[in-house]
Order: C-alpha cells, then sequence, then structure tokens
C-alpha cells in the first residue's frame, strides 16, 4: 500500500491526529495499568479518564457525567436503542428513517422481530426527511425515535434541533447517530432536548475502536454490556484507557477545528464538487446542497459503474468510496439512494468523496485533473452513452428479440 | 476491497477488443443498467465458420469488463463448434479466478457469447424462445438458467446461486425455489405443492365489461404494481378489449429486458387468477 495517498474517504474512517498518538502513546507503553485498581499506578488512570471525558463534553456542550465511552458508534447505537426499549416495555412502535446507517437499522428491525413496530421515514429526492410525517407517526405507543444527525452518504443533514423538540413535545425519546456529524458541525446538547447521542473515535481522528454515548441526565437506558461497574454501571468492561485520552484529544482538537471545516475543508469540497460537475458530463450531486455536511460531496456519474471508477482512481492512489453494488457484494445499490430515488442510469456510478482537514487544495487539482478520463473512459467502453439512454420513463426500442432475459 | 487477481487487473486496466463491429454477423446483448451490469458482444465469421473478429461493449464493475475482455481473447480465432464449448468456468479460469460474489460476470460473459452464436445461426430475423419459467422476477433468471449454473459449477446452496447468477440477490422471495432446483440435483427433489385455492380467486360467473375492468385495474394495482414499483418500474392499464388486456410499462420496466417474461409470467398469471382464465395480456407498442 503505497504512503502517497489522496484520501478522500474520511466518512470511513480518517487519520489518527499525531497529537492524539501523542497524548495515547505513554498509556500504551509506561502507564499500563487498569484505572479500576486500588493501587495509584492504575487508579491514578481515573484522573485522565475523567478529564477526557470533559472533553468531549465541551464538544457537545454537556456534562461530563452524560457520557458513557464505548467501543465505538455501533456500540453506541445498539446500547441506545436497545436499552430505551428494554426500560420502556410498555411502549412498543419505534420510529427512524430510511437512510440509517445499519448499526441503527439493523438494531431497530430486530426488536421489529421481537413485536415492536417500526415506522421507516422515508426521504424525498434531496434525501430530506418530511417532520410531518414524523408528527403524524408518533402515537401513544411509540417508544423512541432514532434518526441521524448527517447522512455518512450523501452528507444531508437533518434538521435535528427541530425533530428534538418534536420529540421533546410529545413526550418520546430521542436518539440520533451523529457519527458522521460529530466533530465536522457544531452540536450544541445544552440548548436541543436530544436524549441520546452517539459519536464514533475513529471518524474524527481518534483511532478506532471507541466511541462515546451521550445519555441526558435522568434518561434510563438499561446496559448492553453487564459485568462491571465502569462507566456509572451503564457499560461494563475495563476502560481502554488509551482509547478514551485519544478520544478526549481528538474532541479538543475538534472543537478547535470546527469552524475551519466549515469554510476551508467546505471551500475545498466546493472546488472539487464543481470541477467535476464542470468536466465531467451528465454528472449530478445526490442530497440537498443546502443543508449536507461541509466535507462530503456524493456525485453519480451516469452509464458507468462505481466499482470501475474506485478502482481506476485507486490506481491513482485516490480514495473514496461507492454506493455501487459492486463494491459490497450485494446486488442491490445503497440503500440510501435507492430511498431517495437516484434514478437507476445514475445509482450505479455514484462515488462518495470525503474530506478532512488534512487535505490540501493540490490533492483536489489532481483529482480534478484525473476524474474526466477515468469517466470518459469507462463511457468509451460501455454500450450505455449519455443522451441515447438518457430518459426513465419515455418508450425505448426494444432489446432485440435474441437477447436474453438476464441482468 | 476485492482480492482480484492480476490477470483480472490487467484486462480491467487494458481490455482487449473495445468497440463495436460495424456490420457482425453475430450479436449477443445481456444485462441492462437498471440491473447494474451489461454486455454486448459482437463477432464477425468468415465461410469456414472460424470467428475473425471480437468487439464487446460493457457496463458493470472492474470483474465484468476483465471477464468480457477476457473472453474476446478466448474465441478469436476459434470455430464457432469450439467457441459453443466454453462455460463460465473456463472464462473464471483463463482470468485466474473471480471473487465467488463476482462469479455471475463470468456466466454473463458465457450467455453473450451464446446470444451472439444463436443470432448468427438464426440470423437477426429469427426469435429465440426461452426454456423455462423466470424463477427470480427481480433479476429475470430463467429456472433452466439456474439449473445450468448449478450443473456446470457444482453448486450447493443459494448463495452460491446468487452469486452466480444473481437469482435471489433481490427482494429473496425465490429462495424456496431456488432450493427446490438445488434439491434436485441432489435427487431430493421435493413435491410441488399444488396451488392453494383462495377467496380471492377468480370468480366464474361472467363479468360485465365494467366489473371486468374494475377487477382488472384492481387485481393490477393489488397484485402486480406494488412489486414491480419496489423496483422503480411501473405498469398502467391502456385498455380492455373482450378477453385482451393492454398494459404500457413505465419507469425501470419500459427498458428492462425482462420485460417481456414479466408481461407473461407475472401480469398475464395474475390476471388469469384474479379475472378470468381467458385473459390474454398485450403490451402496447409505440
Amino acid at each position: 500500500m503505497s504512503k502517497n495517498v489522496i484520501y478522500l474517504d474520511n466518512n470511513a474512517t480518517t487519520r489518527v491526529a499525531e497529537e492524539v498518538i501523542a497524548e495515547m502513546l505513554p498509556y500504551l507503553t509506561t502507564y499500563y495499568g487498569n484505572a479500576s485498581s486500588m493501587h495509584s499506578f492504575g487508579g491514578d488512570l481515573r484522573h485522565k479518564i475523567d478529564q477526557a471525558r470533559q472533553s468531549v463534553a465541551q464538544l457537545l456542550n454537556c456534562e461530563p457525567e452524560e457520557i458513557v465511552f464505548t467501543s465505538g458508534g455501533t456500540e453506541s447505537d445498539n446500547t441506545a436503542i436497545r436499552g430505551a426499549a428494554a426500560l420502556h416495555l410498555d411502549k412498543r412502535h419505534i420510529i427512524t428513517s430510511r437512510v440509517e446507517h445499519p448499526a441503527v437499522r439493523a438494531a431497530c428491525r430486530e426488536l421489529q422481530r421481537e413485536g415492536y413496530r417500526l415506522t421507516e421515514l422515508g426521504v424525498d429526492s434531496l434525501g430530506r426527511l418530511n417532520l410531518d410525517e414524523l408528527e403524524r407517526s408518533i402515537g401513544e405507543n411509540t417508544a423512541l425515535v432514532s434518526i441521524m444527525h448527517a447522512n455518512n452518504e450523501s452528507g444531508v443533514i437533518f434538521p435535528i434541533e427541530r425533530i428534538a423538540r418534536i420529540c421533546h413535545t410529545r413526550g418520546v425519546l430521542f436518539h440520533t447517530d451523529a457519527v458522521q456529524a460529530a466533530g465536522k458541525v457544531p452540536i450544541d446538547l445544552s440548548d436541543v432536548p436530544i436524549d441520546m447521542l452517539s459519536l464514533s473515535g475513529h471518524k474524527l481522528h481518534a483511532p478506532k475502536g471507541i466511541g462515546a454515548l451521550y445519555i441526558r441526565r435522568g434518561t434510563a437506558v438499561a446496559p448492553f454490556l453487564v459485568g462491571g461497574h465502569q462507566e456509572f454501571g451503564k457499560r461494563a468492561g475495563t476502560e481502554n484507557v488509551p482509547g478514551i485520552i485519544g478520544l478526549g484529544k481528538a474532541c479538543e482538537l475538534a472543537r478547535e477545528h470546527v469552524q475551519e471545516n466549515s469554510r476551508r475543508v467546505k471551500a475545498l469540497r466546493d472546488k472539487l464538487e464543481e470541477g467535476l460537475l464542470k468536466d465531467c458530463l451528465d454528472a449530478r450531486v445526490n442530497g440537498d446542497r443546502q443543508s449536507r455536511l461541509p466535507n462530503t460531496t456524493n456525485i453519480s456519474f451516469d452509464y458507468v459503474e462505481g466499482e470501475a471508477i474506485l478502482l481506476l482512481l485507486d490506481r491513482l492512489g485516490i480514495c473514496a468510496s461507492s454506493g455501487s453494488a459492486c463494491t459490497s457484494g450485494s446486488l442491490e445499490p445503497s440503500h440510501v439512494l435507492r430511498a431517495m430515488g437516484v434514478p437507476f442510469t445514475s445509482v450505479r456510478g455514484s462515488i462518495r468523496f470525503s474530506l478532512s482537514r488534512y487535505n490540501t487544495e493540490e490533492e483536489i487539482n489532481t483529482v480534478i485533473r484525473e476524474m474526466p478520463g477515468i469517466i470518459r473512459r469507462l463511457r468509451d467502453i460501455s454500450m450505455f452513452k449519455p443522451g441515447k439512454d438518457a430518459t426513465t420513463t419515455a418508450p425505448v426500442e426494444r432489446q432485440p428479440s435474441f437477447s436474453k432475459p438476464r441482468p | 476491497m476485492w482480492e482480484y487477481s492480476e490477470t483480472v487487473k490487467e484486462h480491467f486496466f487494458n481490455p482487449r477488443n473495445v468497440g463495436e463491429i460495424e456490420d457482425p454477423d453475430g450479436v449477443g446483448e445481456v444485462g441492462s443498467l437498471a440491473c447494474g451490469d451489461a454486455l454486448k458482444l459482437m463477432l464477425k465469421v468468415d465461410d469456414q465458420e472460424t470467428i475473425t473478429e471480437v468487439k464487446f461493449q460493457t457496463f458493470g464493475c472492474g470483474s465484468a469488463i476483465a471477464a468480457a475482455s477476457a473472453l474476446t481473447e478466448m474465441i478469436k480465432g476459434k470455430s464457432i463448434a469450439q467457441a459453443e464449448e466454453i462455460t463460465n468456468k473456463d472464462i473464471a479460469e483463463y482470468l485466474g479466478g473471480l471473487p465467488e460474489q463476482k462469479m455471475h460476470c463470468s456466466v454473463m460473459g458465457r450467455e453473450a457469447l451464446e446470444a451472439a452464436i444463436e443470432h448468427y445461426r438464426v440470423g437477426p430475423t429469427g426469435s429465440r424462445t426461452l426454456e423455462g419459467k423466470v424463477v427470480c422476477t427481480c433479476f429475470g433468471v430463467t429456472e433452466e438458467e439456474i439449473r445450468r449454473v448449478i450443473r456446470e459449477n457444482n453448486l450447493k446452496t443459494v448463495e452460491q446461486v446468487t452469486n452466480y447468477c444473481k437469482a435471489g440477490g433481490g427482494c429473496g422471495g425465490c429462495h424456496s425455489d431456488i432450493e427446490e432446483l438445488l434439491a434436485e440435483r441432489t435427487g431430493e427433489t421435493t413435491e410441488p405443492e399444488p396451488p392453494k385455492a383462495t377467496a380471492t380467486s377468480a370468480p366464474r360467473k361472467p363479468l360485465t365489461n365494467i366489473q371486468k375492468i374494475q377487477l382488472v385495474q384492481k387485481t393490477l394495482d393489488e397484485q402486480v404494481r406494488p412489486a414491480l414499483q419496489a423496483d422503480g418500474g411501473d405498469l398502467e392499464l391502456i385498455d380492455v378489449d373482450g378477453d385482451r388486456v393492454i398494459i404500457a410499462f413505465r419507469g425501470m420496466c419500459a427498458q428492462c429486458q425482462v420485460s417481456e417474461y414479466t408481461l407473461a409470467e407475472v401480469v398475464q398469471a395474475k390476471l388469469r387468477i384474479f379475472v378470468s382464465e381467458d385473459i390474454i395480456v398485450e403490451e402496447q407498442k409505440t
């Protein structure tokens, strides 16, 4: 694997910040104690954990006691959904969206199999929710609403403040998966009545294997892992001390850089997007450009297939990802793009570029320079060309009768 | 990331024989945009039945492009009879193997080759009848095709069948049918259950025209359109003329190569159950 990569896949994972590594290192080498020990070699680590908890709380503007460290976004999501359901057994209805991360989707669907009623709210062609539909869906029996803050694929930001207020007014618990939003856009929990919020370390330049779940004071959530008193009894297991310290540092850095994210990173993203739309014919942005993460763009290049694009990009050291089916081994394209009703001419050729503060203008220029050739090359191989098959509804000439009816 | 062999990468990065033949002797086209990959194979054949020129066009992932490129190299200079012997396994082997989930790319190659040879034989005016009923309506895969990939690749599980020919990779509604086809192979054929009579099955007393139109519309709305809409397609009832029902495909269905089979296997079959056994469904031609 080459070191000279242009890494534009930061919604998948991020580079660990050097400051984070420096902060963690002594706790992997010299201070390897267990924070629960009676001796000071281990016990003194409690103080470091508290400091890290403070940093996470500051990023979200909440109380440190409201932060529970977990192994990452998936555990946080699972804990929130299952933990809340377990303590509200009188209510058997859950509301979520059709575009959630699998960590939320699968947890909700598991509850559905156990007898819960599940409402999955749809989105429009720009990936936006209809809040009236949310209002209408909430009933006496609704235990929980779990809706993501920002979408990992399209980058679309949901109006989480308004959703939280709707849920609060109706007396329904509200969880948000903020794995993609945390560190990229400001979050102020002192102002917004969110009951639970998930975040993940490795999406904001901390290492993999550490995350946090915010649980508003007074919110009852059953622990997901039992067998220890750690994390106020809400998450058993010896603390991942280096990870926690790393996450604390990463949150501190995220707070410093959140403005930069919305200015410099956004400017780079916009430049990339405009460059690609201008130079690659028949390309379109998926998602609401008015309400999007500053680092994300999801572009469909019509009439080509995403995996093929990624392979050609990879040869140039450019890392991105695709909503195409072929990249995942599934035969169906991304559930997010399908929920948005992205036309079938576009859905297979969707590429997500997600930036971080480590990206440079030079890197963006390289991608803008290389991409048109890649798209042209694949369109030259393809029998489908822009214009020729541009319509999805008008009748098209019938396929020759000798062709076989297989995909 | 897929672990592609060096040969797959080589054929993807430097595909051979890309393009079109102006006046081909045989053309085989399989797949569609909607289904995620498609291959058009064009042959030039001389008087001795030797394939003198091959070109292809592919829409699809890396391995689909590589499989098509490899296939053209394999059949160039071969006789039609030799080309006919090529199986999807041969294509995969030529490529130094394919990831299991990508085996359908090799099957697509073999199918395009067969279609091209058939076209060469019967000419552009001949038509091809398809053996067997469509099992997987999401990807339009017939019973015969599933039997064939099972036989030629010695498949044992539904997942493998999906990997090799996509059948069962959409809604999953046909998994039990695929299991039956797998069981056939191992000799544990299960007796197909007789169709159950339901309360909603066709009323056999004569219908007035209005009643018939309403019943046709109701059947289409309840029994057919939801499944099509789930895949981004739709259909519209254009006219009912005696027992002739004329419909038009919309959305993805309008472009889908399997729509002919949807017409016969799904639309007509449902209307015969719910409306009348004499129904004939036709697509409105434009």
